[in-house]
């Protein structure tokens, strides 16, 4: 039975810029705002979700030719190198550095390796939830 | 060079020998593997003449400070004659293994890098001073021991005898690691060198003896002593270089040096005494008896080790008790542990240069079977020349270094007869005998392996391939060993001066304060002594057993296999018997599972909520109950009961989406909005999940009537919300301490720079969990992946099997 997804395809192309823009603004708005690297992951995990119930796996796949299981480990190396990185300079493991900084086009902004570790939980969230969806959706 | 850097130094290389493999395919890796060992091995030789004169070294790396763990390298006699031993004759092997091992057949990557592994590991056992690092060392050569002898690991034999070494070296690694635990207990360091200055002391301690018996678990079956030697013989599997490396020249000597360094604080024990002596005796003599009934060439060699090993052991026991006796230094007990070094110095040599003939032998003639070899003298005469050089040393025999320190144990196992403590002075007359039937035996193996191969007639036809002399570059490391077999006969007192005696010091601190008080000489001719007229007999009654050996050799077949019988009971009974228990609760079934979950979880908590009095029910900290509330619940009521009673699947799935989101919505009015935006997204997400895999759930199941009604479930499941309910009402009751909240407001700026106090303990105050909770994720998704593709490649695989068919 072949559905007419017209509607739902059309909407879901527009949410899912509109979902993945929030989860990012999410992320990075985490250390001070509601959020983090946890929720972002899943929102851009829910994002993905998204157009795969609109379309199929097949076209989400062509669309985004992403190995999950490399995201995930991209991540736990970004985390893990981030907590592990003060070692080198004599401090206890995990030791986080932040200040703020001038920046050109964005002005006075706080930066924090605490963000480099979260986006390590970011990619691990979405690498993992789209593993396990992609492959229990794969399986026929 | 730090000491410490050089420890780890073949670790460090083994990273890049992969990669050399890779690359490189015009060289054999082994040439750069080779590098190590030999640069390590001069490194090691600056030290000799300071060592000579009574200097020590030693280098501390600090690893865990709060925990006292350190690396702390320390160089003494024992420590740098283990350290030339084991970079000298790691380096021989490494030669002699480029011309053993094809380039292009083997895996030489992991070869090298296993032998690398183990080279550190060695080494750091031999120069730790910290127990608990040495006991780390000592567990890395069990598991370098392992790979290595399961290198070819297609072969069942192969996997039998590494998992035979693994088993009982590490199980009596854990017993000794039990020993420096009370040692550590006792002392109140983890120091060797404070153990040993603390020893008189440490006597007195209750838990003297238990430490005492479980370190020499560990030297023991490290050193295949005793009735653990059975791990020995089958771990003869591994490539020959592994075999003349670990297995006969340094791994099976950790033991000996273990026992040697611990002297000092057990040999005041008369246990000690009893063990190490008779143990290395029975030893010593149970297996020079049971080498002759070997007909692999590898299989005497094991056999021959595990005796020889224990002559060593026995001398350091009789040497133990110069602790005993007044004015020690010049007694005849002196000679016991200067003998146990040298003879360790000797058997490494002859020993070492016996296995890589054994290999050459095997890869010239494809066999190791000496009933199918003979006569290959003229065709391998440089091969024969060694191995007779090696074998008479072995024997006893003049001329060669083997000669010398089997005549210091005679004397040392005579001179126990005079030592008039422990009963020692009525069961000692046995000592001298069992040594000298023990050395008539190991005549007549040394003759039994060299006569057999290279005499008698030459069977072509029985030979897998046409014999020819091995090419040269396989021949060095054979040759250097055995021209130091007999340089060492003649110059015993010079590698005495730099060797052994720094040694003995090591060993028996409290006899000798100056190397130079050490006045034992050797010398090869003592005029007519009772030592003189026992080799004499030992050549002829070991020749004429040799001789004869043919009339009496079927007498082994009526004897059974005793301790190997025991350990193959033994597993056998551990492995059906552990899962026949298991199969009694592990039924294979989620429901059960959870059953055993949730039950034991209500059990566990109501129990100790009640027997510790922590239940209280208090409602003064509560919020009031607001009309929101009560709306929140009926909603997710009724949800639940949805889920519950609903004969669809899709039913079921909006149903604990109702749950889920109205969970989401109390987050929402209790002003938690972090809380909230995950508990929805998440809910999202599963929803999607549980629609994915329903969809791929079996067709006809899709319309099944909802599970029967169980009691027994309802009530676990009654209990688990009840347990629930309580452990939250006693939580919220009673109020010990402040709560965290508070700190984390005062902290969460001006020590994480953060203003999302859920967010900062995420990534910072808390974030070594949230570290390993994404592990844990990452470890589930990829769980999830293999099992789901796994099942795919297996349906693949049957499908293929149909067509062939």
């Amino acid at each position: 039975m072949k559905t007419n997804d017209v509607i739902l395809q059309f909407t879901a192309k527009l949410v899912f810029f509109i979902i993945f823009l929030f989860s990012v603004h999410i992320f990075m708005a985490g250390h001070y705002t509601p959020g983090g690297g946890f929720v972002g992951g899943l929102l851009a995990a829910s994002a993905i979700v998204l157009l795969i119930l609109a379309f199929d796996l097949k076209t989400v796949q062509a669309g985004f030719p992403i190995n999950y299981r490399i995201m995930t480990a991209i991540g736990l190396v970004l985390a893990l190198g981030t907590a592990a990185f003060p070692m080198f300079d004599g401090k206890p493991f995990f030791t986080h550095y932040f200040d703020y900084f001038d920046l050109p086009f964005f002005g006075k902004t706080s930066l924090h390796t605490a963000m480099l570790f979260d986006a390590g939980v970011f990619l691990v969230v979405v690498g993992v939830t789209m593993t396990i969806i992609q492959s229990i959706g794969e399986d026929e | 060079m730090n000491l410490i850097v050089a420890i780890f130094l073949p670790i460090l290389a083994a990273f890049f020998i992969p990669l050399l493999y890779k690359r490189v395919k015009s060289l054999h890796t082994g040439w750069f593997v080779l590098l190590v060992p030999l640069s390590l091995f001069l490194f090691y030789t600056t030290f000799v003449k300071q060592v000579a004169n009574g200097e020590t070294f030693t280098s501390t790396f600090h690893w865990v400070e709060s925990l006292q763990l350190s690396f702390i390298s320390y160089i003494d006699g024992l420590s740098l004659l283990f350290s030339l031993l084991i970079t000298g004759i790691g380096s021989l092997v490494v030669l002699y293994s480029i011309f053993y091992l094809d380039k292009s057949k083997e895996q030489l990557h992991n070869f090298y890098v296993y032998l690398l592994l183990f080279m550190s590991a060695m080494l750091g056992v031999v120069q730790s001073d910290h127990v608990i690092t040495l006991y780390l060392f000592w567990e890395l050569t069990s598991i370098s021991s392992f790979l290595l002898i399961a290198y070819w690991f297609n072969r069942d034999a192969s996997r039998f005898g590494a998992l035979k070494s693994m088993m009982i070296t590490v199980f009596g690694g854990l017993l000794m690691l039990g020993g420096f635990v009370l040692l550590s207990m006792m002392g109140d360091t983890y120091s060797i060198r404070e153990l040993i200055a603390q020893a008189p002391q440490l006597a007195e301690h209750e838990y003297f003896t238990w430490a005492l018996i479980l370190v020499l678990f560990g030297a023991f079956t490290k050193s295949a002593q005793g009735p653990f030697y059975i791990w020995l013989p089958d771990a003869m599997e591994a490539p020959t270089p592994v075999s003349a490396y670990l297995h006969s020249a340094t791994m099976v000597k950790a033991g000996i040096y273990l026992v040697a360094r611990f002297t000092p604080i057990f040999a005041s024990s008369e246990l000690w005494i009893w063990l190490v002596t008779a143990t290395g005796l029975f030893t010593l003599v149970w297996c020079s008896f049971f080498a002759l009934k070997q007909t692999d060439l590898k299989g005497i060699l094991a056999f021959s080790t595990v005796s020889q090993l224990g002559l060593i052991m026995a001398l350091l026991g009789a040497g133990s008790m110069s602790y005993h006796v007044d004015g020690a230094a010049e007694t005849v007990f002196k000679y016991a542990a200067f003998a146990a070094i040298f003879h360790l110095i000797n058997h490494a040599t002859f020993k070492g240069s016996l296995f890589m003939i054994v290999g050459i032998v095997d890869h010239e003639t494809g066999t190791r079977d000496i009933k199918k070899l003979g006569g290959l003298m003229s065709i391998m005469p440089i091969s024969f020349t060694v191995a007779m050089i090696g074998s008479l040393s072995m024997a006893g025999v003049p001329l060669f270094n083997g000669f010398l320190s089997k005549e210091m144990f005679l004397t040392a196992m005579l001179s126990i007869t005079e030592f008039g403590l422990f009963s020692f002075d009525t069961f000692g007359v046995l000592f001298p005998i069992i040594a000298w039937i023990a050395s008539v035996f190991t005549f007549a193996y040394s003759l039994y392996f060299v006569t057999h191969t290279f005499m008698g007639t030459y069977k072509p036809d029985a030979l897998p391939k046409k014999a020819h002399e091995a090419p040269i570059g396989m021949l060095i490391s054979p040759i250097v060993l055995a021209a130091l077999v007999i340089v060492i006969f003649f110059i015993p007192n010079i590698v005495a001066t730099y060797f052994i005696k720094p040694a003995v010091l090591a060993i028996q601190p409290f006899l000798y304060s100056d190397v130079s008080q050490i006045d034992v000489h050797i010398s090869a001719w003592h005029g007519f002594t009772t030592e003189l007229w026992m080799t004499l007999g030992i050549f002829v009654v070991g020749g004429l057993a040799v001789m004869t050996l043919k009339k009496w050799q079927h007498f082994y077949n009526r004897v059974p296999a005793g301790f190997n019988m025991l350990y193959d009971a033994a597993i056998n009974v551990s492995d059906t018997g552990m899962n026949r228990l298991s199969r009694l609760y592990m039924t294979g079934s989620n429901q059960t599972y959870l059953l055993y979950m949730f039950a034991s979880f209500v059990v566990l908590v109501i129990g100790t909520l009640f027997t510790q009095g922590g239940f209280t029910m208090s409602w003064a900290h509560t919020a009031p109950i607001r009309f929101y509330d009560l709306v929140l619940i009926a909603v997710l009521v009724s949800g639940t009961l949805i889920a519950l009673v609903t004969k669809s699947r899709l039913t079921s799935i909006i149903g604990l989406g109702v749950v889920g989101y109205s969970v989401a919505m109390f987050f929402v009015i209790f002003n938690a909005p972090d809380l909230a935006l995950t508990q929805l997204v998440i809910e999202t997400i599963s929803v999607a999940l549980f629609l994915l895999c329903f969809y791929h759930l079996p067709k006809n199941s899709r319309k099944e009537n909802r599970m029967r009604f169980q009691v027994p479930r309802f009530i676990i499941s009654v209990a688990v919300g009840a347990t629930v309910t309580l452990v939250a009402i006693a939580a919220q009751s009673q109020k010990m301490m402040t709560s965290i909240s508070e700190y984390y407001k005062e902290t969460v700026y001006s020590l994480a720079g953060g203003g999302n106090i859920v967010n900062v303990i995420l990534v910072d105050y808390r974030g070594f969990d949230t570290l390993f909770e994404i592990a844990v994720l990452a470890i589930a998704g990829l769980g999830i992946f293999a099992m789901i593709k796994l099942r795919i490649g297996d349906k693949g695989k049957e499908k293929k099997q149909l067509e062939n068919k």
